[in-house]
């Protein structure tokens, strides 16, 4: 039995949707199960996700030039690993642009924190207890969110010297 | 009444002993590290975000800047990434060559990284020694790729160019170069008093706070776990090779250099069995037409006299050598819609030069369909890992890259707390922090 139809038979009711693009088993879930989600993909012993490889975001603003519509604008991605039975698993979760706030997963795995400031930092999506969320690329007074596809790629916001 | 206050001291952003630019401030009770606040980002240059607004085969020479030690393995997780998402394969020569220009980037890699925290204890000889090796090594990319760093060498679907006729003499003649030198560094470190004290039982962490880290790399086998990409998740023809996975066991600075010291003596073994294994290339003897240079095909492409042309093979800048039609065959994928004409064909013939264009041309280019793909490979530091959405056009729509660094230096605080302040100096050059790939 794969890790994903594990998690789909343990959560049938918080999956939205499921995919196995090219072999990468994903499963995309409403937020407010992630963290159940994730405590279920760490502890349970046939699953034992112990390496929370990545974490990053996606904005589908205006995703395919506006051809595919999507029901939220960003989505946050989860790559887990497991060490013991060496699969992996992709957990995905839309977020809305009106709540931009997800759970910190960094309870379960330390390695939370950085990533999750990394988020925050480029596409300013918030993290319910997070200890220490602040900027971690960009400086503190950097205004807006770098990898938001309406931050325009040419725009420049120096410290010291000419203004934009 | 006496107060005792701690001291904060500013290390970096430049700073000798930072490899590249990042601040640590550091809050101290006389030479104890009472708490370590790490600060990034100095280098950052909007990789994720320079990709989405570039073609796909644009992102290339961005990727060669990510770990600048080792460009050829970004380059190759690239690619590969981008071939999963395309679901295509690449000829058996153009994997072989793959393997054995991403372990001769490992070598290198590892190279600086030993190479720069010995000098760093005072080593300064070894330092030298292992730069000279290192030297060796980039005159054998040189000669495959025509550039040392910036090499942007790898292809979807393959490689820009063949092995040299005399490639595989010279990598022999520079491996045994490469273990002299490892041999002599190995006999001035491991039993020298100085370097011993400093390394051994330093800047430790265990295996339980690396993997909840999500360490990967020479910094988490030092602390005895097996993991290793190329062999837990084969890709190219890793499952054909013989070698082993180096481990550590107390997950100090002297294990980490141990597993590095180590892990260079497979990356070599795997070369040399690359060599033996390597399905044949092109053999000169199936040439029809004759040898004239390229700017003399382009100009008689342009005044119309391409009766012939097709059967004839130009000479390259040497930059380019190994890239003629004949070698081209047997290291890129056999698919027209992914991979550019060799040049023969785009200057000889209408339908290569319509295949080049539709390649190249904003809006036409690679069009993968719709979906998003992880695919992580072995860097030097770790797992490198890229992630990659695409919505069935020309760019991608996000390209994330997982750097292994980034958690190494999550977890620094981790092997630095409670220790020396003079400790920091071995035990972030054992990171072998590389701020390229770091602030990407």
């Amino acid at each position: 039995m794969s890790p994903l139809e594990k998690v789909q038979e343990q959560f049938t009711a918080a999956i939205i949707e499921t995919h196995s693009f090219r072999g990468d088993e994903t499963a995309v879930i409403r937020p407010e199960s992630l963290l159940a989600v994730a405590k279920f993909l760490k502890e349970t012993p046939e699953l034992d996700f112990n390496f929370l490889m990545d974490v990053t975001a996606v904005d589908y603003l205006f995703f395919a030039g506006g051809r595919i519509q999507k029901e939220f604008r960003f989505e946050m991605v989860y790559h887990f690993f497991s060490l013991k039975h060496n699969h992996r698993i992709r957990i995905k979760v839309p977020v809305d642009e009106k709540n931009l706030e997800v759970d910190t997963l960094n309870s379960l795995w330390v390695s939370a924190d950085w990533y999750e400031r990394e988020v925050w930092d480029m596409f300013g999506i918030k993290f319910k207890g997070h200890p220490n969320l602040k900027r971690i690329l960009m400086y503190e007074e950097f205004v807006g969110h770098a990898l938001r596809k309406d931050y325009p790629v040419n725009k420049r916001q120096p410290l010291i010297g000419p203004q934009n | 009444m006496t107060q005792t206050r701690s001291m904060l001291l500013n290390v970096g952003p430049s700073h000798p002993a930072m490899h590249g630019v990042i601040r640590m401030i550091m809050e101290l009770d006389g030479e104890k590290i009472k708490n370590v606040d790490i600060e990034m980002g100095y280098l950052h240059r909007a990789f994720e975000k320079m990709c989405e607004t570039v073609m796909y085969a644009q992102c290339f020479p961005y990727t060669d800047r990510l770990n600048y030690v080792s460009p050829l393995i970004n380059n190759v997780g690239f690619a590969l990434t981008l071939e999963k998402l395309l679901g295509i394969d690449i000829p058996e020569r153009a994997k072989y060559i793959r393997v054995i220009m991403s372990e001769i980037s490992r070598v290198t890699d590892h190279l600086t990284c030993v190479g720069a925290s010995a000098m760093e204890l005072g080593a300064m000889s070894v330092f030298l020694y292992m730069i000279k090796a290192r030297e060796f090594l980039w005159e054998l990319v040189e000669e495959i790729t025509g550039a040392r760093l910036t090499i942007s060498y790898v292809r979807i679907g393959g490689v820009k160019a063949d092995l040299t006729p005399n490639f595989v003499d010279n990598a022999f003649k520079k491996i045994a170069e490469v273990r002299k030198v490892l041999i002599e560094a190995d006999e001035l470190l491991t039993r020298n008093r100085i370097f011993f004290d400093r390394m051994k039982g330093i800047g430790i962490i265990s295996a339980e706070d690396a993997i909840a880290h999500s360490v990967t790399g020479p910094f988490l086998r030092a602390t005895g776990v097996a993991y290793d990409v190329r062999k837990a998740n084969p890709y190219l023809i890793y499952d054909k090779l013989d070698f082993e996975v180096p481990l550590g066991s107390a997950g100090d600075n002297l294990d980490r250099y141990f597993v590095r010291m180590a892990e260079m003596e497979q990356s070599l073994r795997i070369i040399e069995q690359c060599f033996l294994q390597i399905p044949d290339g092109p053999i000169a003897a199936d040439l029809t037409g004759e040898v004239i240079p390229a700017a003399e095909m382009v100009d008689s492409a342009k005044m119309g006299q391409t009766a012939g042309l097709i059967e004839d093979e130009v000479s390259l800048d040497p930059t380019l050598q190994g890239s003629t039609r004949k070698y081209y065959e047997s290291i890129s994928a056999d698919k027209k819609s992914v991979v550019l004409p060799a040049k023969e064909n785009t200057y000889g013939n209408i339908e290569g030069l319509m295949n080049h264009f539709k390649l190249v041309m904003y809006g036409h280019g690679i069009k993968p369909p719709v979906g998003e793909v992880y695919f992580p490979v072995e860097g030097a530091n770790g797992e490198l890992g890229f992630y990659i959405v695409s919505d069935g056009r020309d760019h991608p729509w996000r390209v994330r890259v997982h750097p292994p660094c980034f958690p190494i230096m999550a977890a620094l605080p981790k092997c630095l707390i409670g220790g020396m302040m003079a400790d920091l100096v071995p035990t972030f050059g054992s990171v072998n922090m590389i701020a390229g790939e770091l602030d990407r």
